[in-house]
């Protein structure tokens, strides 16, 4: 390794991206618009949902449970209404999405126990039925947990804890935070290396560059090297936006969070490099760098529950880079863990890292047949 | 001078060179020898293995059959000691385009070598001799195709490289800029540097001090360009005729006649070889055009390079002999 000739490659990449202006947005434009979109959809979603409400009972008590569940702020009252027949006709129109009613013997009910309340929720979405979850957790008057009001099946558990176990302004970004870093290393990092060198290769530098005395190893670690500068740049940005807009905690240290976006970085820059030498065109190297992302994205337990999934998509998920480093982000940002205790994540993402650079160095052949 | 060359003075020798390319054979055992300090043109087509020879012979490509020798060491074996001794210019532009004209001299000087301590003075020293002082920052991708050529020609020598191959350097620009390029191609051999140039031009190709002709992969003739157009001597002549489409028709469809080429109102004609006395080819062609076109008069003229080019493609179809 010829280190002159590893920094004019370093210098070369630096210079070449510094005049590629969509490059530059990408690098920037990518982590801010993904974590503004995952960050703020979730949440607006969980807030301000049209409700019609019918208070049969027109108690104290039924008028206090009404104005608790107004207070969550998951719902805002579009209309009123005398019977739960008009609510469901106002749901089926679609002019409202949740519908409360509070029964004409509520004071009965809430005395014997009974359900006191039904929320009724437009299936056709998701997102409201988990809204309606959190509604149901309203407690009726605070003073009894027999006298809450269990309408959709949640598991019993203590008022206190299941609010602040649901509370949508927190639950969203702070689990997506974390993971959006290994999400978008993952896109970025990929993509980036993933057409370095058949950018070369397309446009007739690779010839030039292979009748020099750079050798393969020169080569490859001086495209990767810039990248990594990048890459943690693109994390710095994510974890202030983070901390700005969504208050996402860092429980472990910061160092720790770096070296495992740094882990993150190299295992997905050289996969890049394996799918450059690959690949005949950007074009090609934009599907493989797609073939990758789509499954780490979905599998990695980004997006579902990683217990959830069956064995053979667990099985494959191990081999994904961003399952590892979800891991490990969410262990240190959110647990307060260190990277030696979450070792065998470590692990994974160098051997994984390993196996890539090598086979990467071992393709690239310096002839052109 | 070109068989009996002691060894010292022979930059590149290549014995039996083929190459194929599935059932395609682009280059078929071509033989080559190339004295040092001289500019050897490789001329030929498209597609008549040029490049192909070329990459071979700096380690770009494993030959499939054949034995290379350059500058003393065995090609491909020992590629990568031969890449520091050499330089390439490729036939497309390859340097960075989104690179500026010195940050382009930098990574070359980086890249082969040349000493921390010299970069900077040799640099300015390109600059200057190739006229770029008043453009260094300007990128690549925004010069023209002489400008370009400029540069992929001062970061090929950026080592001083002992053996310069050139593919097809300029093919893609104006005579004027072409007239400058070779300037300094003469100046680079005068400071002791071998040249390797391929082409298919033939203003190109008389500059050379040494050419090969090659025709789908084989070396058809090679010599100095007096040689080989003195050996066309007396077999070339022009017919200048009032109708020259009319009269080329009888002189095309005739054994004895290699090649008919219109230029104006001339045709320009090559005969067989064998019909070794002028006067004979000359009675020929006359017989042929008595018929057509009886006014035509015909006159010897000086061969060219095409000519020769012409007429050692045509022996070789449909024989298909190879020559030494």
């Amino acid at each position: 390794m010829n280190w002159r000739r590893l920094w004019a490659i370093v210098l070369k990449e630096l210079r070449q991206m510094s005049r590629d202006r969509i490059t530059l947005a990408m690098i920037v434009g990518i982590p801010v618009i993904q974590l503004v979109l995952f960050g703020y959809a979730i949440n607006t979603n969980l807030r301000g949902l049209d409700a019609g409400i019918a208070d049969q009972a027109n108690s104290a008590g039924s008028r206090a449970l009404v104005m608790d569940m107004l207070a969550t702020g998951v719902i805002a009252p579009v209309a009123h209404a005398d019977t739960p027949e008009e609510l469901v006709a106002m749901l089926r129109r679609g002019q409202i999405s949740i519908g409360v009613v509070v029964p004409p013997d509520f004071e009965r009910r809430r005395y014997d126990g009974r359900q006191v309340a039904q929320i009724m929720v437009d299936g056709s979405d998701n997102v409201v039925q988990s809204a309606a979850a959190q509604l149901a957790q309203v407690p009726v008057d605070g003073s009894a947990p027999d006298t809450r009001a269990p309408l959709v099946s949640t598991p019993a558990a203590g008022p206190i804890s299941i609010v602040s176990f649901y509370n949508p302004q927190r639950r969203s970004a702070v689990n997506i935070v974390p993971g959006l870093i290994g999400v978008i290393l993952t896109m970025t990092m990929v993509l980036f290396t993933g057409i370095a060198i058949v950018r070369e290769r397309e446009r007739g530098n690779m010839e030039l560059l292979i009748a020099t005395p750079l050798t393969s190893a020169e080569l490859m670690v001086g495209k990767v090297l810039p990248y990594i500068g990048i890459g943690l740049l693109q994390v710095t940005v994510i974890l202030a936006l983070g901390r700005w807009l969504f208050t996402v905690p860092i429980h472990g240290s910061l160092l720790d969070v770096y070296l495992a976006a740094g882990l993150l970085i190299l295992a997905n820059l050289t996969m890049g490099l394996l799918i450059s030498t690959r690949a005949q065109s950007q074009f090609q190297a934009m599907q493989m760098t797609f073939f990758v992302f789509l499954p780490s994205i979905l599998l990695s337990g980004f997006m579902f529950p990683f217990a959830g999934m069956p064995q053979a998509a667990q099985w494959l998920a191990e081999i994904l880079p961003l399952t590892h480093f979800l891991r490990l982000i969410r262990g240190v940002m959110l647990r307060g863990a260190s990277l030696w205790e979450l070792w065998r994540e470590v692990a994974a993402l160098v051997a994984f890292t390993a196996v890539m650079m090598t086979a990467a160095i071992l393709r690239f052949r310096k002839r052109l047949d | 001078m070109s068989g009996e060359t002691g060894r010292n003075d022979c930059a590149i020798r290549a014995r039996g060179l083929t190459k194929r390319f599935g059932n395609f054979t682009a280059v078929d055992h071509v033989d080559l020898e190339v004295p040092a300090r001289h500019v050897y043109g490789f001329l030929g087509p498209n597609g008549s293995g040029k490049s192909t020879t070329i990459r071979m012979l700096c380690g770009l490509l494993t030959p499939s059959e054949g034995e290379i020798d350059v500058l003393g060491l065995s090609v491909p074996r020992e590629a990568e000691a031969l890449r520091k001794r050499i330089g390439y210019m490729t036939q497309k532009f390859s340097l960075f385009d989104d690179l500026g004209v010195r940050e382009n001299l930098q990574f070359m000087a980086a890249v082969q070598g040349v000493p921390k301590a010299r970069t900077r003075q040799r640099i300015d020293e390109l600059i200057e001799q190739y006229h770029f002082g008043d453009r260094q920052k300007q990128l690549a991708g925004t010069m023209s195709g002489g400008q370009k050529q400029r540069l992929a020609l001062a970061c090929a020598v950026i080592h001083d490289p002992e053996l310069l191959f050139l593919d097809e350097p300029t093919s893609a620009v104006d005579p004027e800029s072409r007239r400058d390029f070779w300037e300094k191609l003469f100046e680079l051999t005068d400071a002791g540097t071998t040249m390797l140039v391929s082409t298919h031009l033939m203003d190109e190709a008389e500059r050379c001090h040494r050419l090969a002709v090659l025709d789908r992969g084989v070396l058809v003739a090679d010599g100095t360009p007096a040689e080989l157009t003195g050996r066309l001597e007396g077999r070339t002549f022009v017919v200048a005729s009032a109708q020259p489409r009319r009269a080329q028709q009888p002189l095309a469809q005739a054994d004895d006649v290699l090649g008919v080429a219109q230029v104006g109102n001339e045709l320009r004609v090559i005969v067989r070889e064998g019909l070794a006395d002028g006067d004979e080819a000359l009675a020929r062609l006359k017989q042929l055009l008595a018929e057509r076109d009886p006014q035509a008069r015909i006159e010897p003229v000086q061969p060219n390079l095409e000519d020769v080019f012409v007429a050692v493609t045509r022996q070789q179809h449909p024989g298909q002999e190879r020559a030494a």
